[in-house]
Order: structure tokens, then C-alpha cells, then sequence
């Protein structure tokens, strides 16, 4: 990520027009840990990681199917910044929602920024 | 084509598993014929059948046809049918026998009496229990494995209970005299009568004509209402006589090395088999005949052919036989006229008895006895026919650390599987396996009684090291060192933070394994409370809402009971807070009371009112001291000798909210009752006439294991010193995740060499110690107490950031008995990842 920390951002999905919600504000998030917000009627789990960067994921756990991912322990596996399900302990890719131990499974992710001092949770 | 299968205990299950289990092209169509009114079952647990377990297998998939409470009664080989007791005809292309045997029962006058059992299936022990019902006495006939066990389970009914064997030990086909002695003394000492030596004149009846007692041959009797018959198996041949098949002289149809009678389209397994001139009663054997089988089966009709076959088997026994290690292993028998040497051992105090029999040059282990300690069972077995690593006795008093790496290849590792050490070798090397579980999913070993997997360990361990492959004690990716290392890097450098210490001894930013570990560490050594500054990230989600996660993300509350002892109004708080918030409420078994059912929101409301209450964090959620439960006492107990509820209280005051690797319990006896069950506990305490008794390192789960006792007689302030120093050696030293129990097990110098740190202070830590757990008592204060202070962290307490009055609409209940239960949206996908 080489944006300015204050514009820090997950990607959108391209092509789409993005309508942002405001989720939060900046200090409401603990780095490396998690909140849910309610997004569209939907549960997002919002995480700051170490280095100031913002992931969105669908927060219902398909292994348990217990909506509980924003209550994971966040770290990275080889690099890559994961989320661990608290529930059976699944491992998550933050970047992409793909399940590290087990490929088949994955949740879904959501592109979130921070603007002007608030967290936005895109759709 | 179709398979037929006759009968259905443990062997037909595993030949049906085995063959859907590799069938993958659906060659066979399997029908099973099994006479008992249910599909098959654990035959050796059957005694805790009384106990109210649930024996049966899994179910084959549907399709497989089982018909039970349908006996076939009638093979026809020309026609290739079997005629059963329904009047069925069912055709088969191969016909497999697993009749099983029939309890052998002595032609003896009175044997047909009202009161006379055997001891095979579920239905005779229920027919046992209920004709047991108001009456006293109860004998067994027959002394050997299943007799002991029979004994014990009329003992349980309530019975007088006894033991009748003609020969003159117990147990005479694995034990030697001495053995079958020291066995007798512990089967007296838990209050049953042992009659060895005489045969049985007769059973006779008393007036109500059922059997009343057995007479002797020498004119003396043994009061009986219940007889139980467990004097041996007869092969069940009938259906293979019937057809023409070759029986055994003295029972048993008769089969070759690939367990194939003499029609190739017939097969016999499990104990009704006759294989090499045996007929084998473990289960282990039969196990292996289904193997085999099945493998051949597979090939029937491809052109690449089964070459398995039945190898005969090890005998070696080892079980618990009501409480008492028992073990036989090798040939135990072997004597001076072979040229063997019996070394023995028998410490009467303890009822100890051990034996190695050796060859004349006392190196080359041919077998031999355990009886009240059978620990190195694994070791010396895997032994037997090789050469003894060291002198015969002290591989008697335990000197038995053995690398694995240098066992025999054709060593059987896991008898109930039938693995070798060569085996495991070639999975090791073949599949590059680097973890016991990456072994047990490769080879079996060590999947059905788990005896063995410390041996897999150490030859998995040897071969690592072999090949030059570090065996790695890295807590995870992010940390090259075990967790007891990282505790020293942490104390001696004074790290107060995680970023701290994964910068400085580390690579990356931790994971869900690292995290909770160095938060404990730092919680251990009194870093403030655990949701403070940056350890709040590191605590797993139990820890960081101070509660514990239930299936449908919703939480349950513990508040702490100390020694069990509550006030009604006390009592009236819980049951008031648990209705107004609609929680589940359970006892559990630390004589606390769990709430179920509290989204994240609700959390600071509830622990308001207990905290109002007077009630703290029971800490239920951490790895940490749990309960100290205790009984009675002398308070109220007319036998109890000291005040268990008042010790019990002060250790858990003491010791709470002290971080540690694992959960700790412990558990405070007021006699030699012990009806605190202290001796399950990671520090268990049981008072005496004089003081306490210390146990250290029990655990019960899944693996259980009893305390050690460590020392006796202790004053007050002795046995609290020992607990400090034990506690904070653990809390130091221990891998993360480690329980006591494996701790001590791990401990180079076991029980004797923690003496030496905690009592005789040879490592000069003592004072250190005691200065650490005086800081913890002096620093503890109630984590929820804090937290309900502090706006900050009761921010957190929220199902959603943006809607913080919005309950999780996903968490949904039923009701169950009165009380709620959690519904689940959608099916989960799979289990737990397993680290």
C-alpha cells in the first residue's frame, strides 16, 4: 500500500461504483483487532492491522456458521496479514478472504478506507 | 457381486469398514446377518456398559444391509445361499464367518439354576443387573481377564462379590505365580473374596430354588445369589459343521494363513477362526484377520493379487484391571530348562510385582510380568526378542528412557493395529511426516488405545534426527524458541510488550499461537491487567471479553465459588441474574455455576449486578487457576479429620487469577475419602490424621492421569509453600499449552527431581519463587471489577460498532427442557483445525 496513511484503503471491486457507510471513527479501532459493524443489514468485520492497514470481511465464520471472524486474533502467516477464526481457529487471508488451511473456503471481502478520520466500509 | 457377512461384533465391523473404506469402485454389495438385537458394539468395554456408556460402533453407511436379531442358521455351498432364521435366502458370492465364541460353561451340577449367567453381550449384563436387584451376594467363576472384570461389575451392582478359580493364581494364562499373588492381594484389598486352587463340587439352590452358593471340592462353599460363568470361549463352528467345513479337534473352523477355509468362496475370522491352530480372544488379532480379509476381497478379482496374510500375533496384555496395572508381555512362562533367567522384583508395600524372563546371557528380553506398575510396558515390550539396552534390573526400576531409533524393524509398535516399527520408518521417510498426527493419520498407529504413542513419538523423533532434521521447538513460525525459552527471554530482558519482543526475538506479527502465549507469559511475570495497552490485541477472544465463547458466538459466565461454598443470597443473585437475562444455567464440575447464552453487550450489564453482588471474575475463560473444589470436611463429615472447605478456600483466594501455560484445578479432601476427587488435579491435597498429603500432576480429559504424591503430612504453611514453588516452576517452565500432567511426565528426573528443586532447593530458585507468587497475591484484583470501571474497555463490549444498542439479530434460541438453546443459522463445514 502506497497510499497516505490518512487514505489507506482496500481495494474495491473494479469497475463497480462503491457506496461508502461510515462505520466508525479511526480511534474506535484497537490495531490488530477487529470490530463488526452493520453494513446494508450485513455483518462486516472491520480490522486494523499493525501497520495501519484496513480490511473488510464478511464476519460469519462458515466453519462454524457463527457470525464471530471480527473477534479473531489478527497476525500474518509467510507474509501475509490473516485473521484466526476464535471459533475452530481457521485462518484467514485479510487481503483476499480465502481460508489458508482449508483452500475451499472463503468469505467474502468488502473495500474500506479511512476518511477524514472515519472508517468506510464500501458496497 | 455380494458379500455376506455372519455375524456382527467388533471383527464383521472392521472387515466392513476396511472393505468400504478401499472399495471405491463399489465392487461388493455387503449384507450382514448378525442374531443379537443390535448392530455391533464395543466388546472390550463391555463392563462399563453397567456404567451407562454407549458401546456401539458407527454405523456402516446404508449401503451396507444389516439385519439384526436375525441368526442364519444354514449354509448351502453347492447353491452358494445362506438360509436364516426369518426364512431368508441370501444369495452370496463370498460368505464370511464372524460368529464369534460362546462362553465356555463347565458341566456342573446346578449350572441350569435360576441366578447362573455368563458375561458375553449387552443382554446378558442387563439381565444380570436387573436379576442383581435386592440381593447380596454375587461370585464369578473363573479367574482369568473377564473374570476380574465381572467381579468388579457385581461388585458395583452392590453385591458381596468373589472370585472362583481352579487354578492356583489369577489371571493363570498371563501371569506367573507371583504376578497372579500381588494381584490377589490388591482384588482382596478393594474387598473381594478370592478362592483359588479348589475346583467347584457343585451349585446348589436354596429354598427358593435359585442358586444360593458354590460348593468346593474341598466341602467348603462361597455364598452366591448371582453365579457368573467366565471360564473360557468355545469357538462358535456350528454353521461350519452344518456345511462340511473342517472344524478343529477342540472347536474352531479351520482356515489358512489368508483366513480362507477350505471352499474358496468361505472365510472365518475373529474368535470363531481356527488360524494355525489357535483360536485367538483379543481383540487386537481379529482386528488383523478382518485386515486381511478385506484385502483379499479387494483383489478377489483383479489381476493383481493380495499377497496379505495372517501373521499369528502378540499376545502382550496390558490393562488397568480395577485400578491395578496388569501387563504380560513376550513369554513370560520361559524357564531355567530353556536356558532362561527370571529376574524379579516385589515391593509388598507398594504391591508392586515385576518380572523379566532373559536369555541365559542376560541380554536378549524373552518376555515377562508387571502387576501394580506396568509403565514401561511400551518400552520393554517393543524389546522382547531383541537385545536389552541395559542389565535386566534396571530396566526393572524404570532405567527404560530408550531411543526409539534403535528398536527392531519388524517390531509391532501398535498391537491393536498391527504397525511395525519399520512401518512408521518407511511413512516417515516415504511421506516426509514431521508430527505424531501426520504418523497417526499415515500409519494408524496409536489411533485406537494410544498406549503406544509415546513410542511413536520417540521413533518419529530418532528418525528426524537421523535424517539431519532439527526436532523443532518452535512455538510457531513467528518464534524459533519453545515457549519456556521465550518465558526467560522475557523475564531476564524485562520485555514488557509483544512488539517488543517479536521485533527484537522474532519474525513477522505472531499469529493466534504466539499471541495468547506471550500475553500469558506477560500476564504470569505481572504485567498489569490483560486487556491493558497493547496486550488486549494479543488475547484470545475468551480473554478480551473475559468470558467463554459458546457455538453460536454468544458467551458464558463463571462467577468464582471459592471451595464451593456459596450463601443462599448468594445463590438467589445467580438465579435472579440468570432469569432477567434468559440465560441456560448448568452446575459444572468444579461446584460452580455456569450462565450460557450472554451476546457481548450484555456482558457489563450482568457482571454488574454480580460485582454489586460481591461475586468475582471465576476465571473460566483463562488459562489459569480454575476452582479448588473441595468436600465437606470435618466441619460437618463424621469422618472428615480436617477442614477441607477453609483450605480450600484459602488456595483458591491465593491463587487466583494467576496465568499459567493451561488451566490449573485443584481440589482439597477432608479425608482419606477423597471425595473431592483431589488426586485428578494439578495440585490435589488430602488431609490426614496429621495434615495434608500433596498430589501434583493429575489430570483427568482426555488423557487421565493420577497425581503423584509428593510429600505428607504437611502443616498448613508447608503445603501452601510447595504449591507456591510448584505453581511458578510450572508456570516457568512449561511448553505452551502444557498441562502438569504432561509437564512432570517430561520433566528429565521426574517427581524425584522436582523434589529436589521445590524441598531441597537445588537449584537456588526457591527464594525467587516465592517472591514471584507473593507479588501475584499482592497484585491480583478482579479483572471484571477493573474492567467495569473503565469506560474504555466497556466501549468494547458491543456486537456492532456502528449500532452499539443493537443485539447480534443472527443469535437466535429454541427451548429445551424449560430452558433456552442456542439455533444455528447454517450447517458448519468441517471441524477444528488441529494444532
Amino acid at each position: 500500500m502506497t497510499a497516505p496513511a490518512a487514505e489507506r484503503s482496500a481495494p474495491a471491486a473494479p469497475g463497480a461504483a462503491v457506496r461508502w457507510t461510515d462505520v466508525c471513527a479511526a480511534g474506535d479501532l484497537i490495531p490488530e483487532r477487529g470490530v463488526c459493524a452493520l453494513v446494508g443489514g450485513e455483518q462486516v468485520a472491520v480490522f486494523l492491522t499493525h501497520d495501519g492497514d484496513l480490511h473488510a470481511l464478511e464476519n460469519l465464520d462458515p466453519f462454524s456458521g457463527a457470525h464471530v471472524l471480527s473477534r479473531g486474533i489478527l497476525g500474518t502467516r509467510g507474509g501475509v496479514p490473516t485473521v484466526a477464526s476464535p471459533m475452530y481457529k481457521h485462518v484467514f487471508d485479510l487481503r483476499t478472504g480465502r481460508c489458508l488451511d482449508d483452500p475451499s473456503a472463503s468469505v467474502r471481502t468488502f473495500p474500506a478506507r479511512l476518511h477524514r478520520g472515519r472508517v468506510e466500509v464500501g458496497r | 457381486m455380494r458379500l455376506v457377512v455372519v455375524g456382527h461384533g467388533p471383527a464383521a465391523h472392521r472387515l466392513v469398514e476396511a472393505l468400504r473404506e478401499r472399495d471405491t469402485a463399489g465392487a461388493w454389495t455387503v449384507t450382514v446377518i448378525g442374531e443379537e438385537p443390535r448392530t455391533a458394539y464395543d466388546r472390550v468395554a463391555l463392563t462399563t456398559h453397567l456404567e451407562g456408556a454407549d458401546l456401539a460402533y458407527p454405523p456402516h453407511g446404508d449401503e451396507v444391509e444389516v439385519a439384526t436379531g436375525e441368526r442364519a442358521v444354514a449354509i448351502d455351498r453347492a447353491a452358494r445361499t445362506v438360509t436364516t432364521s426369518a426364512g431368508r435366502v441370501v444369495p452370496y458370492d463370498a460368505l464370511v464367518l464372524a460368529t464369534g465364541s460362546s462362553p465356555f460353561v463347565p458341566p456342573v451340577e446346578g449350572k441350569d439354576l435360576p441366578g447362573v449367567f455368563v458375561y458375553r453381550t449387552i443382554d446378558d449384563l442387563d439381565a444380570i443387573r436387573a436379576y442383581a436387584d435386592g440381593r447380596t451376594t454375587g461370585a464369578v467363576v473363573g479367574g482369568g481377564l473377564l473374570g476380574l472384570e465381572a467381579a468388579r461389575a457385581i461388585q458395583g451392582l452392590g453385591l458381596r462379590s468373589g472370585v472362583v478359580e481352579v487354578a492356583p493364581w489369577l489371571m493363570p494364562r498371563q501371569l506367573d505365580e507371583g504376578g497372579g499373588a500381588m494381584l490377589r492381594r490388591h482384588i482382596e484389598g478393594l474387598g473381594m473374596a478370592v478362592h483359588a486352587g479348589t475346583p467347584m463340587a457343585r451349585l446348589e439352590a436354596g429354598d427358593d430354588g435359585a442358586v444360593a452358593r458354590i460348593v468346593l471340592a474341598d466341602g467348603n462353599a462361597v455364598d452366591a445369589e448371582v453365579v457368573v460363568f467366565s471360564a473360557g470361549i468355545r469357538p462358535r463352528d456350528e454353521l461350519a459343521r452344518g456345511c462340511g467345513l473342517p472344524v478343529g479337534e477342540r472347536g474352531g473352523i479351520v482356515v489358512d494363513e489368508t483366513c480362507r477355509t477350505e471352499d474358496p468362496a468361505i472365510w472365518a475370522i475373529g474368535e470363531c477362526a481356527l488360524v494355525g491352530g489357535m483360536v485367538y480372544g483379543l481383540v487386537g488379532p481379529c482386528f488383523s484377520m478382518a485386515e486381511v480379509v478385506a484385502d483379499r476381497l479387494l483383489h478377489e478379482h483383479f489381476p493383481e493379487a493380495s499377497t496379505a496374510v495372517f501373521e499369528g500375533a502378540d499376545l502382550s496384555t496390558k490393562l488397568k484391571l480395577m485400578g491395578v496395572d496388569v501387563a504380560s508381555f513376550g513369554d513370560p512362562f520361559a524357564g531355567p530348562e530353556t536356558g532362561a533367567l527370571g529376574v524379579t522384583y516385589t515391593d509388598p508395600v507398594a504391591g508392586v510385582y515385576k518380572k523379566l524372563v532373559v536369555s541365559d546371557d542376560a541380554r536378549t528380553l524373552l518376555g515377562g510380568v508387571l502387576v501394580g506398575d506396568a509403565e514401561s510396558y511400551g518400552t520393554l515390550r517393543a524389546y522382547v526378542g531383541g537385545n536389552l539396552p541395559g542389565a535386566p534390573e534396571q530396566m526393572l526400576f524404570g532405567g527404560t528412557e530408550a531411543a526409539g531409533g534403535d528398536l527392531p524393524g519388524a517390531t509391532v509398535i501398535c498391537s491393536c493395529n498391527n504397525v511395525s516399527a519399520q512401518t512408521i520408518r518407511t511413512a516417515i521417510a516415504g511421506e516426509s511426516l514431521t508430527d505424531v498426527p501426520g504418523v497417526k493419520a499415515c500409519t494408524k498407529a496409536g489411533t485406537s488405545c494410544g498406549s503406544c504413542v509415546p513410542l511413536v513419538k520417540r521413533i518419529l523423533d530418532a528418525e528426524l534426527t537421523a535424517a539431519g532434521i532439527e526436532v523443532s521447538k518452535a512455538l510457531c513460525e513467528h518464534f524459533a524458541y519453545s515457549r519456556a525459552e521465550l518465558f526467560d527471554i522475557v523475564r531476564v530482558r524485562r520485555i514488557t510488550s509483544f512488539t517488543q519482543l517479536v521485533e527484537e526475538h522474532g519474525t513477522g506479527r505472531g499469529c493466534d499461537i504466539c499471541k495468547p502465549a506471550v500475553a500469558s507469559i506477560l500476564a504470569s511475570l505481572g504485567n498489569g491487567h490483560i486487556l491493558a495497552g497493547e496486550q488486549a490485541a494479543l488475547q484470545d477472544t475468551n480473554d478480551h471479553f473475559l468470558a467463554n465463547l459458546q457455538k453460536n458466538g454468544t458467551y458464558s459466565v463463571v462467577p468464582r465459588v471459592p471451595g464451593g461454598e456459596i450463601t443462599p443470597e448468594r445463590l438467589i443473585v445467580i438465579g435472579e441474574v440468570a432469569r432477567d437475562f434468559g440465560l441456560y444455567t448448568k452446575i459444572t464440575g468444579g461446584q460452580r455455576i455456569d450462565l450460557f447464552g450472554a451476546r457481548v453487550e450484555q456482558l457489563p450489564e450482568i457482571w454488574r449486578r454480580l460485582v454489586d453482588a460481591g461475586f468475582e471474575s471465576g476465571h473460566a475463560y483463562g488459562k489459569a487457576l480454575r476452582t479448588v473444589k473441595s468436600c465437606v470436611g470435618s466441619t460437618w463429615c463424621r469422618y472428615g479429620v480436617q477442614d477441607s472447605v477453609a483450605m480450600a478456600i484459602r488456595l483458591e483466594l491465593r491463587y487466583r487469577g494467576l496465568r499459567a501455560p493451561h488451566k490449573l484445578k485443584s481440589a482439597v479432601s477432608g479425608c482419606a475419602r477423597e471425595c473431592a476427587e483431589a488426586q485428578s488435579k494439578d495440585f490435589g491435597v488430602i488431609a490426614t490424621e496429621n495434615g495434608w498429603n500433596l498430589y501434583l500432576a493429575g489430570n483427568g480429559g482426555m488423557r487421565p492421569r493420577h497425581a503423584d504424591l509428593f510429600a505428607t503430612d504437611l502443616t498448613d504453611d508447608e503445603l501452601i509453600t510447595y504449591i507456591d514453588r510448584f505453581l511458578m516452576f510450572y508456570i516457568r517452565t512449561a511448553d505452551r499449552l502444557q498441562r502438569t500432567a504432561s509437564w512432570l511426565e517430561a520433566l528429565d528426573g521426574g517427581l524425584g527431581y522436582l523434589r529436589e528443586v521445590i524441598v531441597d532447593d537445588r537449584l537456588g530458585i526457591c527464594a525467587e519463587l516465592d517472591a514471584a507468587m507473593e507479588r501475584h497475591v499482592a497484585a491480583y484484583s478482579d479483572e471484571w471489577r477493573d474492567t467495569l470501571e473503565d469506560p474504555d474497555r466497556l466501549r468494547r463490549f458491543v456486537s456492532f460498532v456502528n449500532a452499539p444498542g443493537t443485539p447480534d439479530p443472527s443469535i437466535e434460541f429454541e427451548v429445551e427442557r424449560e430452558q433456552i438453546r442456542p439455533l444455528l443459522p447454517i450447517r458448519p463445514v468441517t471441524g477444528a483445525v488441529s494444532r
